[in-house]
């Protein structure tokens, strides 16, 4: 079997839910007779038909309260935001509609609402955000952002088979770039638990999405030195594994936190809060952030490149915290 | 108009710190001299302080569960009350006040702590765990640091334990299965009062053994009359009798020692421990040797109730002279007890069990106990705590009804 890329395992994942549950269907933009912006819906039309594969109009609102009204009559939409970007059009829809179903009236609103988010590609502020925070302060919702092939196939079919809105934000900077080969046999990865992606000694980096690979490169680079780093994938922001982060911190007493997200409000700032309040006693140094700063995403590719962190500030700030 | 500093104030001897619990009033509320301004817990009592002065709370210094040692500023009031205006008075008052100036020695061990030299050492919440945990005082690894700016890292630490041949798990390693459990306020004074005792006294012990019968018998006869005046008769109120006059004539193991001098008390204040589910307490019986059976069997057995609902008052647990501890209720043949400091002598009262006993060679059924006397060989010689329990086991074995 060969390799399967990040975007082919996300396609994968929705046609083997489509396969063998008839309530699946695709909706969103450009989906059906295009195959998606970035092709993840590729060839469905011809495989499932129009009734399942479904063109809409431009309008993210419409493609929401469309999924949420057939999640309701029974089905498992799984709609397409062509971009990340444009979710705050449909914000509304999620925040205050499909996330608060099952508090108010014990309704679940089984929907996926994904898309691609992230930099890298030069995209500018429109096509480059990280949109997560908003739907990770909403209670009632799950948020989802893998790093891996295999976690981006087994991560849509968890989110598919969920009884409540997931928001699944695809980073476009991997799609074609991350490949491995894939279980033929069927799997999911549950939401809400993180994979150590390297075990380390000396210092944590927690984070997610393409961050993960600036971690893994860092820890490479590191390693010559003597410093070991333990690289921990979140792969669910919410609910996220605290399990696994207090006891990675519990074991190396140092922490950096890293993501593509701007810093404030960044989803450091939550993970500092809670080693702060639960594994204070086990710090050996000040809890680091790494983040992009607080800016729209640049257009100009220097100026982006600045903008989103790098290897190298991953293996300054390693540097600084091994040596306090 | 003046400033009026609140004190935490001293509960009870060798009491150092107290919980705040509870503010019972807010900062910018008025308030009335003696008026319960905040609620403390201590590790023998939970008891409402008084506001030293009538004012308004201006200033609170301290939050709920804030750890306060005695004689510490906790909060301030402003003073509507002019003969008040003196800065310092209200502070001098409660210097003098009862509860301040309890007999507890004057060295409370807050001194020279290992925290006040670390404070200004550069570590971590890590460092200072591990050093905790492991009896370490930073001010050791002083500018021994490899940190930035010579700071104290977890690697300076795990070698300096390794170096001083103390096993050592890094914390990767630490089972999960182990449960920390934080030492509460009492457990934490018991403990350090325990170590601090070994620490000061010479320990000897002696054990005696003692017949029983006598006792028994009387209180057998007087059991229902006691009762009938609501008092439960049990055989403690007998031993703090017999110890009680024997320390009346043996007046060197109702004492203390301060520094070169040995300080013979003007009272038998007999405290009798009481266990607690999370710990002990130590009511005071005062001046146990004026006391009948029927006093004493009364305030036993409302002392040791209140104990067990924590409702004694500070002037209840503390100024004892001499400790009867009571092991034998569990069953223990005899146990060797610490000293209560500053006390100087303890005795543990075994249970009281039929055995055989030789009498005029014959072997005889007796009810018999040991009792095992803890002294201070720094001042008491073996010879006197002999005639001293020789003098409790007279008592008890003549017991005349």
């Amino acid at each position: 079997m060969g390799l399967t890329t990040y975007v082919e395992a996300i396609r994968e994942g929705i046609r083997e839910e489509m396969s063998t549950d008839e309530r699946v269907f695709v909706l969103g933009e450009d989906v059906a007779v295009y195959g998606g912006a970035f092709k993840v819906t590729a060839g469905m039309l011809e495989e499932f038909g129009e009734n399942r594969v479904i063109d809409t109009p431009i309008s993210e609102s419409g493609i929401v309260a469309t999924a949420i009204g057939a999640a309701m009559m029974g089905m498992r939409p799984v709609a397409e935001m062509q971009f990340a970007d444009f979710i705050s059009c449909a914000f509304d829809q999620i925040t205050n509609f499909a996330a608060k179903c099952r508090y108010r009236w014990g309704a679940g609103v089984p929907i996926v609402v994904r898309g691609p988010s992230g930099g890298g590609i030069h995209g500018g502020p429109f096509h480059s955000q990280n949109p997560e925070m908003y739907f990770v302060h909403t209670p009632g919702l799950k948020v989802v952002c893998p790093a891996t092939a295999y976690d981006a196939k087994g991560l849509i079919k968890a989110a598919i088979r969920d009884p409540d809105p997931v928001i699944f934000f695809e980073h476009k900077f991997l799609y074609r770039r991350v490949k491995e080969e894939l279980p033929g046999a069927d799997y999911v990865v549950p939401l809400g638990e993180a994979e150590v992606r390297r075990a380390g000694s000396d210092i944590s980096v927690i984070t997610y999405g393409a961050m993960v690979f600036r971690a893994l490169d860092a820890a490479k680079e590191l390693e010559r030195e003597g410093i070991d780093l333990e690289v921990i994938d979140l792969r669910s922001l919410l609910p996220w594994d605290r399990h696994t982060v207090l006891e990675s911190v519990k074991k190396t007493n140092k922490v950096i936190l890293l993501h593509e997200a701007t810093r404030t409000g960044g989803f450091a700032g939550e993970l500092a809060a809670v080693i702060a309040e639960e594994a204070f006693e086990h710090l050996d140094g000040p809890i680091r952030r790494i983040t992009a700063p607080d800016t729209p995403v640049p257009y100009s590719p220097p100026m982006e490149e600045f903008f989103l962190p790098q290897v190298s500030d991953v293996v300054r700030v390693a540097r600084e915290l091994n040596d306090y | 108009m003046s400033e009026i500093k609140v004190i935490m104030p001293q509960m009870g001897e060798s009491i150092f710190e107290g919980t705040i619990t509870k503010w019972l009033k807010s900062v910018g509320d008025p308030v009335e001299r003696d008026e319960p301004l905040f609620e403390i817990s201590t590790d023998k009592i939970d008891s409402e302080i008084p506001s030293p002065a009538s004012g308004v709370l201006k200033r609170v210094l301290f939050d709920v569960d804030a750890v306060v040692e005695i004689n510490t500023v906790v909060a301030y009031i402003e003073s509507s009350d002019s003969a008040e205006s003196d800065d310092s008075a209200p502070v001098e008052e409660h210097a003098s006040d009862p509860a301040a100036a309890a007999d507890a020695p004057e060295s409370p061990p807050s001194v020279g702590r290992a925290g006040t030299s670390t404070s200004e050492i550069a570590s971590s919440p890590m460092v200072r765990r591990l050093a905790k945990e492991h009896g370490i005082d930073l001010a050791a690894l002083d500018g021994k640091g490899t940190g930035a700016d010579g700071r104290i890292t977890k690697r300076d630490i795990m070698s300096y334990i390794e170096q001083q041949g103390e096993e050592i798990h890094p914390a990767a390693d630490s089972p999960d299965d182990d449960e920390r459990i934080p030492m509460t306020a009492m457990r934490k004074s018991i403990a350090d009062h325990m170590v601090q005792s070994r620490r000061t006294s010479a320990h000897v012990a002696t054990v005696f053994e003692v017949d029983g019968s006598r006792i028994m018998a009387a209180r057998d006869a007087m059991k229902a009359d006691f009762e009938r005046s609501g008092a439960k008769l049990t055989y403690t109120p007998f031993f703090v009798h017999a110890v009680a006059a024997a320390l009346k004539k043996f007046p060197m193991l109702n004492a203390s020692v301060d520094g070169d001098e040995i300080v013979q008390k003007g009272h038998v204040n007999i405290g009798v421990a009481v266990a607690l589910d999370d710990g002990l307490l130590v009511p005071v019986i005062r001046d146990a040797d004026r006391a009948g059976l029927l006093d004493l069997a009364r305030s036993i057995a409302d002392l040791s109730a209140r104990a067990r609902t924590r409702t004694l008052l500070p002037e209840e647990v503390r100024g004892g002279t001499f400790t009867i501890t009571n092991p034998g209720i569990f069953g223990g043949l005899y146990g060797i007890p610490i000293i209560n400091q500053p006390q100087v002598a303890i005795l543990a009262v075994g249970g009281i069990e039929k055995r055989p006993v030789v009498i005029d060679d014959a072997i005889s059924i007796r009810p018999m106990a040991y009792l095992a006397l803890s002294f201070d060989h720094r001042i008491i010689d073996g010879a006197v705590a002999d005639q001293f329990m020789s003098e409790v086991k007279g008592r008890l074995q003549g017991w005349k009804s």
